[in-house]
């Protein structure tokens, strides 16, 4: 590669600039949801883009989810590339039959006559005392269901290099943002680059512990693990960028070095891309571990509003700290 | 509902009022048509009686003029979708009988590679997207194929067609999918963007064992729904063909012209069960009587047979139904079930993981189709240049 030429964005602005990019590249692309025209976006992902784009390519919808989710669905099935945007995640829900029953099915069920080259994406996880409706972590409930692929960035430049490769995957891509990720600033090369699906990251090398962590969890790890450093404990933290594909050569690889394996998922246990990285730990790891896999998630009750509460549902740096401490027979 | 019964009865057969004679060849070829899809559920209930065709099974028998005639009054290009009972969609569309058959014997010949079943029939080259098993789900999507249509005229193509859209899609569904959210609100997208859409109520009266008037408000007068999302709602008599073709044909005309989504509330009976395990408890034998004098098959033979049709001539279509089907069966038969090999396929268009890749069924010719799936034709490269 290239020198790069540096400069530091938002998180939104890499999204943005990713959906920019890709919209110039390929008149097939168009961004469609609620709010994302006129209003510029209701976490402002899309400011400017009704101006570059016009209204023919940047489309407001009424709040239908399941109406616009399966419209679009359909837009892509004859050749389009759509972009959906989920003001939340949360709000999919709505049209769980659309996205989890048509999209990635679709290609299966016509016997490889028709596929969905569509992305999804939207604020995934609390964004701050939203209550119970409002603060889904939909990687467990969506990733268990065949025929998608599930991205989740840490970082500006990871959200834009993935959002590129996802617009041009011919598959379905269900891509989670953060609410509390969109102004988190970072590097981000003027230069085009895309990050491969399937490949983790590397986010710090460490020796003792493997610590493996989905989108903004990636970074409360990394807190962490600058803590644990005080204690004499050196964490490997893997960001893992995609659920599916799961990078697990790259999960196994660095746990058969530390024999100790903690997974951060800010979704529900039960069934989780949490629980999917214990089993093939276990399983490719058997030997190599010094104890079983340590997993931190959110716990497991509706998301609490109250602000202490919510603190303690989510997985938070005292716990992560105590499970990598457990791990290591340190507690 | 029985309008088209009454209305042939005492030999009242030239086209309503104001409409053109279709010629007879075309409205033989109908017939034809009509013919081979009842033959073909006829068979379809028969083989899965015989447990050659397993899971749910829904037949068409009694719809025929529906299928028939609208699809009539489209041009190849306009895509269609439509629900479950979608057998006679597949083969007015063109469909072989062969791959259709060989889909519901789960056979790897079949159009979906017998990954589909009964409920998903689709057929990319006559543009067909589906048969979809959840009831109401297609009309978002038939709303989406509008879109894109209208996307790839007016603004991919705009510079070729004047920034005009003219491609109509048809978007069936049942009276029972009136209820579900979906339908309203693609009802309301397809106004709100001025879709090029005609959404067609297959009115039956049945929401499986749910009367319309126990259902559905305003029941008798469905089309009414339409006025709420800024459409044109609009009735037809579909027992009868040559009438629902002509009906169909104005609406397709001004759809073409308007860019304006219409809804039809499409009157016709399912002369069966909603599904083969279905034994009708909920409708009187009498009332399927006074529907099955208007059988739509009966009226149509009795409109040619006053412009000549002769019962040799009828005779001579049913032998070649009933050779068609029967030969669709036995080409079923001899199809394989599929490989294990294929559990896999299919699942991606990119290989990774336990996933090998995507391929078309025979019935396009099976070749690997990394991207070929496109409707729209652009010479945008599309390959990721991955650092």
């Amino acid at each position: 590669m290239s020198i790069a030429t540096m400069r530091e964005i938002e998180f939104r602005d890499a999204v943005r600039e990713a959906m920019s990019e890709e919209m110039r590249r390929d008149i097939r692309v168009m961004l469609i949801g609620e709010e994302v025209a006129q209003y510029n976006g209701a976490y402002k992902v899309s400011r400017g883009m009704l101006d570059e784009f016009g209204p023919r390519r940047v489309i407001d919808t009424p709040i239908s989810e399941s109406g616009f989710a399966g419209m679009a669905i359909g837009a892509a099935m004859m050749g389009l590339r759509p972009i959906v945007e989920f003001m939340s995640w949360s709000f999919s829900l709505v049209a769980a039959d659309p996205i989890l029953n048509n999209a990635p099915k679709m290609l299966y069920m016509s016997g490889g006559q028709f596929g969905c080259p569509i992305v999804f994406r939207g604020n995934d996880g609390a964004g701050g005392q939203l209550g119970s409706t409002h603060s889904w972590s939909v990687e467990g409930l969506f990733s268990n269901v065949p025929g998608m692929k599930m991205v989740i960035p840490s970082n500006p430049y990871d959200a834009k290099g993935l959002m590129k490769t996802a617009i041009r995957d011919d598959d379905p891509v269900f891509f989670l943002e953060s609410e509390r990720l969109l102004s988190m600033r970072g590097e981000v090369p003027e230069e085009e680059y895309l990050i491969p699906f399937g490949q983790a990251r590397i986010a710090r090398a460490g020796t003792d512990c493997t610590i493996v962590a989905f989108g903004r969890m990636v970074n409360i790890a990394l807190e962490v693990a600058t803590e644990l450093e005080k204690e004499n404990i050196s964490c490997e933290i893997l960001d893992m960028r995609t659920i599916r594909p799961l990078d697990a050569a790259s999960i196994i690889r660095s746990v058969k070095r530390t024999g100790v394996c903690v997974v951060v998922d800010q979704s529900w246990s039960f069934g989780s891309p949490g629980s999917e990285v214990a089993a093939l730990v276990h399983r490719e790891c058997f030997d190599d571990l010094d104890n079983y896999v340590h997993r931190v998630h959110s716990a497991d009750v509706p998301a609490p509003y109250a602000h202490n509460l919510e603190q303690e549902y989510l997985p938070n740096a005292r716990r992560i700290a105590e499970a990598v401490r457990s791990s290591l027979y340190r507690s | 509902m029985s309008k088209s019964a009454s209305s042939n009865a005492g030999g009242q057969v030239r086209p309503k009022s104001g409409r053109p004679e279709v010629p007879m060849a075309t409205a033989k070829n109908w017939l034809r048509e009509m013919m081979l899809i009842r033959e073909f559920e006829l068979r379809c209930m028969q083989a899965y009686q015989d447990k050659k065709i397993g899971g749910f099974c829904h037949v068409y028998i009694g719809q025929e003029a529906v299928a028939v005639g609208t699809i009539a009054a489209t041009e190849a290009r306009d895509p269609i979708v439509t629900a479950y009972r979608d057998h006679g969609h597949a083969l007015a569309r063109g469909m072989s009988p062969n791959h259709c058959m060989a889909e519901m014997f789960g056979r790897v010949g079949g159009c979906a590679k017998g990954k589909g079943g009964s409920m998903h029939m689709f057929d990319r080259d006559n543009n067909l997207f589906g048969g979809h098993g959840i009831v109401g789900a297609q009309i978002p999507l038939g709303v989406g194929l509008a879109f894109a249509t209208k996307y790839e005229d007016e603004v991919i193509n705009a510079q070729k067609t004047g920034g005009k859209s003219n491609r109509v899609t048809l978007a069936f569904l049942g009276d029972g999918a009136l209820n579900q959210g979906s339908v309203h609100e693609a009802m309301n997208l397809a106004g709100l963007f001025d879709l090029p859409v005609i959404i067609i109520c297959e009115n039956n009266g049945y929401s499986m064992g749910t009367s319309i008037t126990r259902g559905t408000t305003m029941g008798h007068q469905i089309s009414a729904k339409a006025e709420a999302y800024g459409m044109e709602g609009v009735e037809i008599d579909g027992m009868d063909v040559i009438e629902t073709y002509w009906a169909m044909k104005e609406l397709v005309e001004k759809v073409r012209a308007t860019s304006r989504p219409i809804f039809v509330d499409m009157r016709c009976y399912r002369f069966k069960g909603h599904s083969m395990s279905d034994p009708r408890k909920y409708r009187t034998r009498e009332e399927e009587e006074r529907y099955e004098q208007g059988d739509p098959i009966g009226v149509l033979k009795a409109q040619l047979e006053l412009r000549g049709l002769t019962e040799d001539d009828h005779k001579e279509i049913q032998r070649e139904v009933r050779a068609t089907v029967k030969s669709a069966i036995d080409w079923a038969e001899q199809s394989p079930f599929p490989p294990t090999s294929d559990l896999y396929r299919d699942v991606y268009r990119e290989k990774w993981g336990p996933y090998t890749g995507s391929s078309d069924p025979e019935m396009l010719g099976g070749a690997e189709n990394d991207c070929k799936f496109n409707a729209i034709d652009t010479t945008i490269d599309r390959k990721a240049d991955l650092l």
